[in-house]
């Protein structure tokens, strides 16, 4: 009887699952419940926060662009990964591949540089 | 019926479910968790027929980046709580097309492949999809990198049209008056 | 002496070690990674405070249990009992869910770690490690990528402004330092072939032998030293993954309240706290198992004890590096101010990708190099080409033009009519009378200059 090696990983993911949803849904249950309105708001200070979130809060499209450079990058990691693993086999010209490969997505790096897209503020 | 037969079933299932979910949740937020289940669903069924190294990939960019970028696109422009209830969606042309389309894919591939059985493949090890990607498909591998580079600089252009070398002078002007 | 050695040498354990285990084998194991973890992060929370206030100069925990060590465990504890307040602009089924997320992938993301070697359990002979699969750092990966839906789901569904500006804050940094982390292990993968956490502890065993001056020497197997410019890219993207001073951003108490678990209270505070912790030793786990040569005894100790990675002991080895790693974590909290958001976001993409990427290309060139599979003359030359071509970037790297300094009157002169007077640039604060009659006091001298 052979198991298959994913079945402990799945097997960890509902025991930590279902401890969570067990902590999550207890907890209400054994604490003690004292209404008072003011609690129920959500926390502020200080003066009016400027983006209110409940209806038109906007954010800075940087976070868009952060999340975007982001995909570019994991892709370009993926791809490096089986390219690691098996590069004893490749030799030469997988090592020539993969440096036209990172040259290319490092023009578009290079560009976002000169644009200012990576500067935060 | 196997395990992988049932676990394929399963994952389907729940892959499709949580696809219809998708489109028919009026809450924004919500439809993006569906999303994640679905391509998470969908991420099983590779590991179930021995893709490992295709399914966790699945996890790594489609869960992990492209719908936190749907997220924090939806957070960027509007992300109410609660209901939407203005997304105007015209639900039976949608139906229609969106069952047509499927129901006529499982059509045509039951039709293709009929009871024909194929055995499976060796699982898809890391050290066999470098050897294919980079032995066999460099000429896709290569045009995928022009793809990452026209991506990138579009997201720049389209998302800051507000910096760059056309706008410096404006940018200037703005930082004068701060 | 040789009483302590035991016949038995280390045993590594192949991938079908994993798929052999009996059932209760595996159920033993789960069970226990699970108590592991609850039991490390308990004591990792107490640790934390002993040490910081040691550093602090002040006694830190000592009221409960032995020298205060139960004192994580009564916080624990009395968290369900407090009440649970739970905004009404929230929305309620993803603020329940948060947690759950946030938890549950921490805890995943332990499944594939290796403690040690086959060891006998209970007379079956199994591996001190729950699974082990092709692609595991792939899984461990996946875990930690999907650990921002925890952080952004939590900061959107409280309804609140702070926890959603701290949510989104730090889900940027984690998929920021996420590219560099992952960017810094391609390097292993190349050096060992394999993907596998087991198979990485295997190929650090031992180096291969290099020459040197004339002499063989064996190069050291940890990949901490082999790959060097790896490791530091790995430690520091591992502090800003897991949100630790001094990159701990989104929760800047000065500016954000308490970042994306603001307005979460009694036990579902406390999952995102242990996801925390977990995740703080998930990724010290990780590191020893991928640069500081996993639960192998450190070099000296396996020279005079052979059994040092027999049995259970590879059990000391692992957590010692774990807590040596921790320690710096928490040294580093002890030690530095938090970084600029800015600073922070500037340091990831525009230093450590670019490092990273050009460290993988010149570790490939110098593999391929040394395979023979070019000749020494190509070599010579690429190597040249690739450094002209290296300089003429850094000196032609295009930097965005500097607006043109104007000088204060320009500058007045440009000033719309009507605004509000403002003080020149450069004016000259004459020193205070006070201050002058202490300088003078102190130093008689400077009177008569």
């Amino acid at each position: 009887m052979t198991i298959n090696p994913y079945v402990p990983i799945v097997g960890l993911l509902i025991l930590g699952a279902l401890f969570a949803l067990f902590s999550v849904s207890v907890a209400p249950i054994v604490g003690p419940k004292r209404f008072n309105r003011a609690k129920l708001d959500a926390y502020e200070c200080g003066i009016e926060p400027a983006p209110t979130p409940i209806g038109g809060g906007r954010f800075p499209v940087k976070f868009y662009l952060t999340a975007m450079l982001f995909i570019i990058f994991d892709i370009e990691t993926i791809f490096l990964y089986p390219w690691a693993v098996s590069f004893d086999m490749l030799g030469l010209f997988g090592f020539v591949e993969m440096v036209l490969f990172i040259l290319t997505v490092f023009i578009a790096y290079a560009y976002v540089w000169r644009r200012g897209g990576l500067n935060w503020d | 019926m196997t395990v992988a037969d049932v676990l394929l079933l399963a994952l389907g299932a729940v892959a499709v479910g949580a696809g219809v979910l998708v489109v028919t949740s009026a809450h924004l937020v919500r439809s993006g968790l569906y999303l994640v289940v679905s391509l998470g669903a969908m991420a099983g069924l590779y590991l179930v027929l021995g893709a490992e190294l295709v399914a966790w990939v699945q996890i790594l960019v489609y869960v992990g980046a492209v719908v936190v970028l749907l997220l924090f696109a939806v957070m960027l422009t509007r992300a109410p709580i609660g209901p939407s209830t203005d997304l105007d969606r015209p639900a039976l042309p949608a139906v229609l097309i969106g069952g047509g389309a499927g129901l006529g894919l499982a059509a045509l591939f039951a039709d293709a492949f009929r009871w024909t059985f194929y055995a499976m493949p060796e699982p898809g090890t890391a050290e066999r999809v470098g050897e294919q990607i980079f032995g066999g498909w460099v000429l896709p591998f290569e045009v995928l990198s022009i793809l990452l580079l026209s991506a990138l600089v579009g997201a720049i252009v389209l998302s800051r049209p507000d910096i760059g070398a056309r706008a410096a002078a404006t940018a200037t002007e703005h930082e004068r008056g701060a | 002496m040789t009483s302590f050695v035991t016949a038995a040498t280390a045993v590594d354990p192949t991938l079908e070690t994993f798929e052999n285990d009996i059932w209760w084998i595996v159920l033993i194991k789960l069970v226990g990674v699970f108590a592991l973890l609850l039991l490390l992060t308990l004591f990792t929370i107490n640790y934390e405070r002993k040490v910081v206030a040691r550093m602090a100069v002040r006694p830190g925990p000592n009221q409960v249990g032995p020298k205060g060590w139960l004192q994580s465990l009564t916080d624990g504890l009395k968290l369900p009992f407090k009440e649970e307040i739970i905004p009404k602009t929230a929305d309620k089924v993803v603020y329940f869910i948060a947690p759950v997320i946030s938890a549950t992938t921490a805890f995943t993301a332990f499944s594939v770690m290796p403690f040690g070697g086959v060891v006998n359990m209970f007379g079956h002979q199994t591996a001190l490690q729950l699974t082990d699969v092709p692609v595991s750092v792939l899984v461990l990966l996946a875990c930690s990528s999907m650990s921002v839906y925890g952080v952004v789901l939590a900061g959107w569904a409280s309804g609140s402004t702070y926890p959603l500006l701290g949510g989104l804050r730090s889900s940027a940094q984690m998929i920021s330092y996420e590219v560099a982390m992952g960017l810094s292990i391609v390097a292993v993968f190349m050096t060992a072939g394999t993907m596998s956490t087991s198979q990485i502890v295997a190929a650090q065993a031992s180096g291969d032998p290099v020459q040197l001056f004339g002499f063989e020497v064996t190069a050291p197997g940890w990949y901490a030293v082999q790959l060097l410019p790896s490791f530091i890219i790995y430690m520091i993207a591992a502090v800003g993954e897991t949100n630790r001073a001094p990159f701990d951003l989104p929760e800047a108490e000065s500016e954000l309240v308490g970042g994306f678990h603001t307005e979460y209270s009694s036990f579902k505070f406390a999952l995102f706290f242990l996801a925390e912790y977990i995740n703080m030793i998930t990724v010290s786990a990780f590191c020893t198992t991928l640069f500081l040569g996993g639960w192998r005894a450190p070099a000296p100790i396996t020279t005079f004890w052979e059994g040092a990675n027999s049995g259970y002991w590879p059990l000391l080895w692992f957590f010692g590096k774990v807590l040596i790693l921790l320690f710096g974590f928490i040294w580093l909290r002890a030690t530095l101010p938090r970084m600029r958001y800015d600073q922070f976001m500037r340091f990831g993409w525009k230093v450590l990708i670019p490092v990273s990427l050009v460290w993988i290309l010149f570790l490939a060139f110098f593999k391929v190099a040394r395979s023979g599979a070019i000749s020494d003359t190509t070599r010579w030359v690429t190597t040249g080409v690739v450094a002209v071509l290296v300089l003429a970037i850094a000196w032609g790297w295009p930097s965005p033009k500097k607006p043109k300094q104007l000088s204060i009157e320009e500058e007045l002169h440009q000033r719309p009519p009507g605004s509000f007077p403002v003080p020149p640039m450069d004016l000259q604060v004459p020193p205070s009378p006070r201050v002058r009659r202490a300088v003078a006091e102190r130093d008689p001298v400077s009177k008569e200059v």
